[in-house]
């Protein structure tokens, strides 16, 4: 039992990296139906920056306390991904809106090789170690289930930032502008929406958020590397499929439940299938559930519900 | 007429000291990008610096002073680009290949070295179907996975305790080593209570850490690189796991300690074939050379590709030829004092007195054990 509920925590804490990772796929793809392969190593830069932020203030300001000196390196690295993101649209994407699909395609790609390649002439090919702010001592919740206090705070963290989010999106004029130039670019822009500038602020904040999620992921794991991007990315990318590409409520439910079922699927796969399956499978596993949810329901478990998308 | 026949014996004199400067260019190959590229750093540079330092003593073959170029290519790891890297080589026409860091890796691109007739010495791929093969001009530095695995089988299971669960990352290399690990375990009355898997790439284990906690075992066996096992160790102590833990030369390194932070502790062990770098015959003095030369620490397998580099020369000046065909002859035979200790392969292209070291983590670094 105490198993079972162990790995039901892991899988919510990776769920919900993966899920805050999925909105920034989810929002691009809601508005420009595009999907941008540069958000995995917008989350490495997130990390790396955060990294290069704290270890300064480490030697420069060791007089601030741990928790503010994650702060600060992580505000720090939110402000770098925002410019990073604006910068990818305007210079990659806002060039080739109103080219065929697969162009924007093929160009997020070659951003995410050159994203890497300039990580890797800065920080090196070396793994670094990312300095343990909030510990990582695990608690006993109940007896036999232990998280640590950096999973907490990723629970916490992720589910402010995805409350905020859907309020953004659903109550603000900027949430109603995003909400408008989803359903129609052309009409939005005559009823007087600029919908170059709620493109842009569309990356802006899916690179804020993959940058929380790359400290996040960092901190919880301890390391951080250029091609740390590339495997999140891609999970994220199959949870906003799962949950219905374009729907925002879609890619944090496809997050938790990859998640849940990853690890649980690593848990039980072997004792599920008599020992003919053994956790090499438990990826094959997670694209099993995938694969089945697409068949009965092609758009997504919460589908593509498009007056929603933003 | 006089000062022009002085300035053709000039320019004859010229043209043959150009001449007598031959170029001979040897391949090395690893991976140089993706999350093992500081271990395939490791590999180029120490290529480079046993090439380097005998151009600046200067070899002579067949009459003519050669002088030695690296041509480095990048496999990311991947067996297929390693093919492709493999068969680049042999269109370029190299002498010799020094790589792949990888078993997954070395083992398909060795067919393609075999057909073009190149000599392939490895510095890291320790799986032992390399050598097996029956291909003439094979060879390893580095002692292979069945002396490995015994060492961290027998260890594991005598002095660590005998309930063993074994997790590899399913590549060439860990699985390799795991079957090795796992017989080797068994046959020194230990059990092997669960075999999880895990990928080169994954940075979150707790889903297979969390079975193999309900296992209950005394020692876990991870097969796999550093860049996994740092986060491993960090993440067992996150769901309070008391096992001991012991892994390959994929992760005796120092990065993994870095990795790890308060996680590692003398729980933690480690094997390396050979010797510890400060206890190989000649690696103090190497590894101040690789400093100043490149500003970076000695990951591991750095004297393992200069002995490497450095077999493929001495095979080279025995048969006075740069010649694939007339000194890969010469390779099985060369016997040398290099850095790693005596030089030396077997009938079938691995290391003679491939030795196993086990460490124990002990103040802040992996301190020998036997």
């Amino acid at each position: 039992m105490e198993t079972l509920l162990q790995q039901i925590v892991n899988g919510l804490v990776v769920g919900s990296v993966y899920a805050l990772i999925a909105l920034g796929y989810t929002m691009v793809y809601g508005i420009l139906g595009l999907i941008n392969f540069a958000h995995g190593d917008v989350l490495m830069v997130g990390a790396l920056v955060a990294l290069e932020a704290i270890r300064l203030l480490q030697i420069h300001a060791p007089e601030l306390g741990l928790v503010p000196t994650l702060l600060a390196g992580l505000s720090i690295s939110v402000v770098v991904c925002m410019l990073l993101g604006y910068t990818i649209e305007r210079t990659a994407y806002r060039r080739l809106r109103n080219a065929p699909r697969l162009a924007p395609l093929i160009t997020a790609i070659g951003v995410s090789f050159l994203l890497q390649t300039i990580a890797m002439i800065i920080w090196g090919r070396n793994y670094h170690s990312f300095p343990e702010l909030i510990s990582t001592a695990p608690l006993e919740a109940v007896p036999g289930v232990f998280i640590t206090p950096v999973q907490i705070a990723i629970l916490m963290v992720s589910a402010v930032l995805m409350v905020a989010l859907v309020l953004l999106v659903n109550k603000t004029r900027l949430g109603r502008a995003m909400r408008a130039t989803a359903e129609n670019h052309k009409v939005a822009s005559l009823m007087g929406v600029d919908t170059n500038k709620i493109i842009a602020a569309t990356f802006v904040i899916g690179s804020a958020l993959a940058a929380v999620a790359g400290v996040m992921f960092s901190a919880n794991y301890g390391t951080a590397h250029y091609a740390m991007g590339f495997l999140p990315g891609l999970k994220a990318f199959t949870a906003a499929v799962l949950g219905g590409i374009g729907n925002l409520g879609g890619a944090m439910l496809g997050g938790l439940v990859l998640g849940l079922v990853e690890s649980i699927g690593a848990g039980y796969i072997a004792d599920m299938s008599f020992g003919f399956l053994n956790s090499s499978y438990q990826d094959i596993f997670a694209f099993i559930i995938l694969g089945i949810v697409l068949i009965f329901r092609p758009t997504g478990l919460l589908g593509e519900r498009v007056a929603d998308r933003a | 007429m006089k000062y022009s026949l002085v300035a053709l014996a000039v320019l004859g004199l010229g043209a043959s000291a150009v001449q007598a400067q031959e170029v001979v260019k040897l391949g090395a190959v690893a991976p140089l990008t993706g999350t093992q590229s500081h271990l395939g750093k490791d590999i180029e540079n120490g290529v480079r610096l046993a090439l380097e330092e005998y151009n600046a003593k200067g070899v002579t073959l067949g009459g003519k002073k050669v002088k030695f170029e690296v041509m480095a290519e990048d496999d990311a790891a991947d067996p297929k680009t390693a093919t492709t890297v493999a068969q680049r080589f042999v269109d370029a026409g190299v002498k010799g290949v020094i790589g792949h860091l990888n078993s997954g890796a070395s083992i398909p691109a060795s067919r393609i070295y075999n057909e073009g007739g190149i000599p392939q010495v490895s510095p890291a791929s320790t799986n032992p179907k390399l050598t097996q093969q029956g291909f003439k001009a094979t060879f390893r530095t580095i002692a292979n996975d069945v002396q490995q695995g015994l060492g961290i089988g027998k260890y594991a299971a005598t002095s660590l305790g005998k309930k063993v669960a074994v997790i590899d990352d399913r590549t060439a290399y860990g699985q390799g080593l795991a079957d090795e690990v796992d017989k080797a375990v068994k046959a020194s009355g230990g059990t092997v209570v669960t075999r999880e898997f895990t990928s080169d790439k994954a940075t979150d284990f707790l889903a297979i850490l969390t079975r193999i906690k309900a296992k209950n075992p005394d020692v876990i066996v991870y097969s796999g690189m550093d860049a996994q096992g740092g986060p491993m160790l960090k993440q067992i102590k996150q769901l309070g796991i008391n096992a001991k833990f012991i892994t390959g030369d994929g992760g005796c390194t120092g990065e993994i300690i870095k990795l790890a932070g308060e996680a590692i502790g003398p729980n933690a062990y480690c094997t390396q074939p050979g010797l510890p770098l400060d206890k190989m015959p000649g690696g103090k003095d190497f590894n101040t050379r690789f400093k100043k030369r490149f500003n970076a620490d000695v990951q591991i397998y750095a004297p393992y590709a200069y002995d490497a580099a450095s077999a493929i020369v001495e095979a080279m000046k025995a048969a006075n030829s740069s010649d694939p065909a007339k000194y890969a002859a010469h390779l099985g035979k060369v016997n040398f004092p290099g850095v790693i200790g005596t030089v030396a392969f077997d009938a079938r292209g691995d290391i003679k007195d491939g030795a196993v070291t086990v460490y124990q983590f002990k103040a802040g670094k992996w301190e020998p054990v036997q």
